[in-house]
């Protein structure tokens, strides 16, 4: 991209730019004007020098001469040219290159002035922000449109006289901006400390000194001092967060060692954590207290308690608060003891319950059904919040052309401050650069169809062994599930309680050993393809590892909500949900084990084996994607289970914190930084797309085809004697209609809004008429970003053809300097 | 707020909560890593500003430095002297334009000067400059400027995280 200016006049660009649109006589006749103002401004003895002044312009318009007249001699001018022409040799005069070192664009970060010169600027465009927006029309034309609407005036660059006055507008701007803006704009400012508290005390005392001159009324004074409060407030408050910051120290002790890769996944653990978080609260909050403030009365064949509860959930746990059965389906009343149990008033004759205390009322189905709707409906606003804001941070709407510079800038990882892992570091950048400009020095060799035909057939075998494992296993679960509810069918009395117990911990214990040993089969399957590049690698292991875990949970899905909720009588259950919430509970206890067997044996046994008989040096290798996945995997049986189990998302809180100081202890004994590259933020966004697509997305659709669709049992649970759960809701409806008529607008609406399924049609379709919009705008970004790159190179055009001009002339004005003197030493 | 720290006054802890990214407890931390550099030379008392520079060897021996192969030229380029020596100030400012709550643009102003005046000479490493700012340099004049470097690092979103 370093094109010199040829001022050939044959040259057919130059051609192209003298047969612009604009007369070039009128341009060639203004610019030599202008030129001549400049070379007279600076001669500072006017007198002797004004033939020599006139002798220049003749001079210099007789050299314009020859770009204007066509029919010239090309040699001589390309002779003059050639001799000139500053961008073939090093002769930059001394003023040419003063010019070019103080211009804007070379000095920030460097130059006060500038730096000043520059925030001026952006104050001023945000007091104009702030108040009220110029319209373009009161901008002078100018040739560069870059400045245009910019409030900048044509002749920003002021001399260093004018610095002190641009820092007394610097500190009015700031005066007059809000309090936020001034701490925002200071804190941006890339000046040393000193100095933005000398901005800021003069700011402060200016502000003072017009307050305290004019007589404020006492309102806005009382307003200030707030104003004073609460920011002292806010900063208490933020010290107080930064304090609370959990696992701040162990995550920099991780990411010293390891780098942002690695660091990423405990940022992902410690997200997880914070959703599961935020639905604790809201279900423990709304279902789980109200609940266990007022106990039902329970039937009298209650276990007792034995450590079995622990892993199958079963037991005793099944008539606690944990599961979904335990909860009423009448309306609480506060301070009112119904000793009959009153487990048989429904909720449409809720009011003829003898307790008249209705003002503490709290109708439990309805608060049931809408909280778990709600929880939901926050959490996917959440995720889709932070995944356009993380797809906004990775996207880059550009090609990169620029990967060689992009490596040798933005490769070095800062947050690695161990010695061993920096070295390791520099090695592995060292290694890629050599790859990239081996590559950009050699042709590219072209694979012989041969060969092709082998990579092809090489990748087809790998994915017919993945797919081929993963039906196969698939497959499995579905008859062995299928197994299992037939031996529960046949519920032999003479089996030990204890051990029909510990048989349905089997069912997940399969699967989780299927999720174990499964991707180490893929990782095989991906040793042998051997990807070029490593990038392709891991989307292909992410790929098959999601196939894998969305199949199995597909499985499992038909098998509760298919065989376990249609038919529950055949397995004599009363309360189907509460078996589905304790499967549910088992799934993700034993996940939680096997990921302890696997920390165990996959690294720490690893580590001894390669290190004591394999004699490597090298420790194994922090799989990063595999452990994300396990993690979501993990989330989304949580999501799957807290319409059957409230609780669910407080295991789940008490499995991450285990999981992290596990996983770290693991990692910081056992394991080394993965030797790929790894681009972290766009896997973050690729995990967090994850979580929120396939994951989330899929246990939203079983919940709600569980709420709409499946008969909930009629002896247990918030639901019972509804056909759906959905009923809840509409029953409600009904009577706020019948108590009060004027309502049954309400009625109507939600009858056509929530039950008719065109609603739901209509809100995807304007979601997707959303998404097309903001492609189409992506689209048209890409398009002016390479409008933008065009007028970019035009400009640097223009700066080499005025910094040319400028040298031509400086070079006439000494030559005639020479001249002169030679002439005087010759008198 | 009740604190009994005689360290700062509340205006200075006030300022450099304005200028700085930090809250009050982190920069009296600072102050404190600061002493310990050298417990003899930085005085505890900063209310009336003492006029006290660390040299550039103390600073870079810190453990978050030791092992970053930019140690030298990040503390010069944060230096006024430009040549290492902090005083209490400058090192506030050190942290703060790395701390994560920096944002990217200031963070890139600063990599630019860090990265800007390199020497390098080897001749594998003249080849990758060659390539990399016929690559990186937008309006061809074979110069990178602060646009060209950070039109470069925005589409690097792992970079100074």
């Amino acid at each position: 991209m370093a094109r010199n200016v040829n001022f050939d006049l044959n040259h057919p660009l130059v051609e192209a730019g003298l047969e612009s649109p604009a007369d070039e006589d009128v341009v060639h006749n203004s610019f030599s004007e202008l030129i001549a103002e400049q070379s007279q401004n600076g001669l500072s003895d006017a007198f002797e020098l004004q033939e020599l002044q006139n002798e220049l312009d003749e001079e210099g318009r007789d050299n314009l001469a020859y770009l204007t007249g066509r029919g010239l001699n090309d040699r001589e001018w390309e002779d003059d040219e050639r001799q000139t022409d500053p961008l073939v040799g090093e002769r930059w005069s001394s003023d040419t290159l003063k010019v070019l070192s103080s211009m804007p664009s070379r000095t920030i970060g460097r130059s006060r002035g500038a730096i000043i010169s520059q925030y001026y600027n952006r104050t001023m465009q945000l007091r104009r922000r702030r108040q009220s927006r110029p319209s373009i029309r009161d901008f002078s034309h100018s040739a560069r449109p870059s400045i245009r609407g910019y409030g900048m005036e044509a002749d920003c660059i002021d001399a260093e006289g004018a610095g002190a006055s641009k820092r007394e507008r610097l500190v009015n701007n700031l005066q007059n901006l809000s309090v936020s803006d001034r701490i925002r704009m200071l804190r941006a400012m890339p000046l040393s400390l000193a100095e933005k508290s000398e901005l800021r005390t003069s700011t402060l005392q200016k502000e003072r000194r017009t307050r305290s001159g004019s007589q404020i009324p006492c309102c806005s004074q009382l307003k200030y001092y707030i104003i004073i409060a609460v920011r002292q407030c806010w900063y208490s408050w933020l010290s107080f967060l930064h304090s609370l910051q959990l696992w701040q120290v162990a995550l920099k002790r991780v990411s010293g060692r390891f780098g942002t890769g690695v660091l990423s996944y405990f940022l992902f653990l410690k997200t997880l954590l914070f959703f599961n978080l935020f639905l604790f609260l809201v279900t423990g909050a709304f279902l789980v207290l109200p609940q266990a403030v007022h106990p039902p009365v329970l039937s009298a064949d209650r276990q007792s308690f034995s450590g079995l509860e622990l892993l199958t959930g079963a037991g005793y746990f099944s008539d606690t608060v944990m599961y979904y059965g335990y909860y009423c389906n009448y309306t609480l009343h506060r301070s009112c003891r119904d000793d009959d149990g009153g487990q048989n008033i429904s909720v449409s004759t809720g009011t003829t319950s003898s307790c008249l205390s209705s003002h503490h009322s709290y109708n439990m189905p309805l608060a049931y059904f809408f909280i778990i709707g709600a929880a939901f409906f926050f959490t996917c606003i959440i995720l889709v919040y932070s995944m356009s804001k993380s797809f906004g941070q990775s996207f880059r709407i550009d090609k990169s052309h620029s990967i060689l510079a992009m490596k040798v800038f933005c490769s070095w990882d800062f947050k690695v401050i161990k010695k061993t892992s920096v070295k390791l570091m520099s090695e592995k950048i060292c290694t890629q650069l050599k790859e990239l400009l081996a590559e950009v020095n050699q042709k590219y060799v072209k694979n012989t169809v041969c060969q092709q035909l082998w990579r092809l057939m090489v990748h087809g075998l790998a994915w017919a062994i993945c797919i081929a494992s993963t039906s196969a296993c698939v497959y499995g679960i579905y008859h062995f599930s299928d197994f299992m509810h037939q031996q529960q069918q046949q519920a032999l009395t003479n089996k030990h309680p204890m051990l029909k117990e510990a048989s349905l911990l089997a069912l997940p214990a399969l699967v989780s050993l299927i999720n174990l040993l499964l991707p180490g089969l893929f990782n095989l399957a991906a040793w042998m393809e051997d990807y070029e590049s490593p990038s392709v690698g891991t989307y292909v292991a992410i790929g098959r590892n999601l196939m894998l875990k969305v199949s199995v949970l597909c499985v499992l899905c038909y098998h509760w909500l298919g065989r376990v909720a249609a038919d529950p009588k055949s397995i004599n259950l009363t309360c189907w949900e509460n078996f589905v919430g304790q499967e549910l509970y088992r799934f993700l206890l034993m996940d939680f084990i096997f990921i302890l067997l696997d920390t165990l044996f996959g690294e720490f046994l690893w580590r001894f084996f390669s290190e004591k008989v394999l004699k490597r040096r090298r420790k194994p290798v922090f799989d990063i994607a595999r452990n994300v996945l396990e993690l979501i995997y993990g989330q989304t049986l949580a999501w799957l289970g807290v319409l059957f189990t409230p609780l669910l998302p407080a295991v789940q809180i008490l499995k991450l914190l285990l999981l992290f100081y596990i996983k770290k202890s693991s990692v910081m004994m056992n394991c080394q930084a993965p030797r790929k590259p790894y681009r972290v933020s766009q896997m973050t966004t690729i995990f967090i797309t994850l979580l929120c697509f396939p994951s989330f997305l899929g246990a939203s659709v079983c919940v709600t085809y569980t709420m709409w669709s499946i008969t909930p049992s009629t002896s247990c649970g918030p639901f019972r004697g509804l056909k759906t759960m959905f009923q809840a809701g509409k029953r409600w409806v009904e009577q706020l209609e019948r108590d009060n008529p004027n309502l049954s607008v309400l009625a109507r609406a939600h009858a056509y809004l929530v039950e008719n399924p065109l609603f739901l049609f209509v809100g995807a379709g304007i979601f997707l008429i959303v998404i097309y919009f903001h492609s189409q705008v992506v689209d048209g970004q890409r398009k002016i970003i390479s409008l933008l790159q065009e007028q970019i190179e035009n400009e640097g055009e223009d700066k080499k053809f005025l910094i040319t001009r400028l040298q031509h002339i400086h070079e006439q004005k000494r030559t005639s300097k020479r001249r002169l003197k030679s002439q005087d030493s010759n008198y | 707020m009740g604190n009994k720290q005689t360290i700062f006054t509340d205006e200075q802890l006030d300022a450099y909560q304005d200028c700085t990214f930090f809250t009050r407890k982190e920069i009296l931390r600072l102050h404190g890593r600061y002493h310990e550099l050298a417990p003899h030379l930085v005085p505890m008392d900063y209310t009336n500003e003492p006029d006290c520079k660390l040299p550039l060897a103390l600073i870079v021996n810190m453990p978050e430095l030791k092992e970053n192969p930019f140690r030298n030229r990040i503390v010069e380029s944060f230096s006024e002297d430009g040549m290492g020596n902090l005083s209490f100030n400058e090192f506030v400012d050190m942290f703060s334009v790395l701390s994560e709550m920096a944002p990217r643009e200031l963070k890139a102003i600063y990599a630019f000067k860090i990265y800007g005046n390199e020497e390098l000479t080897p001749e594998e490493v003249e080849l990758v400059c060659e390539k990399t700012i016929e690559e990186a340099d937008l309006d061809g004049d074979n110069k990178l400027s602060f646009a060209d470097f950070e039109n470069m690092i925005s589409r690097a979103p792992d970079f100074l995280r």
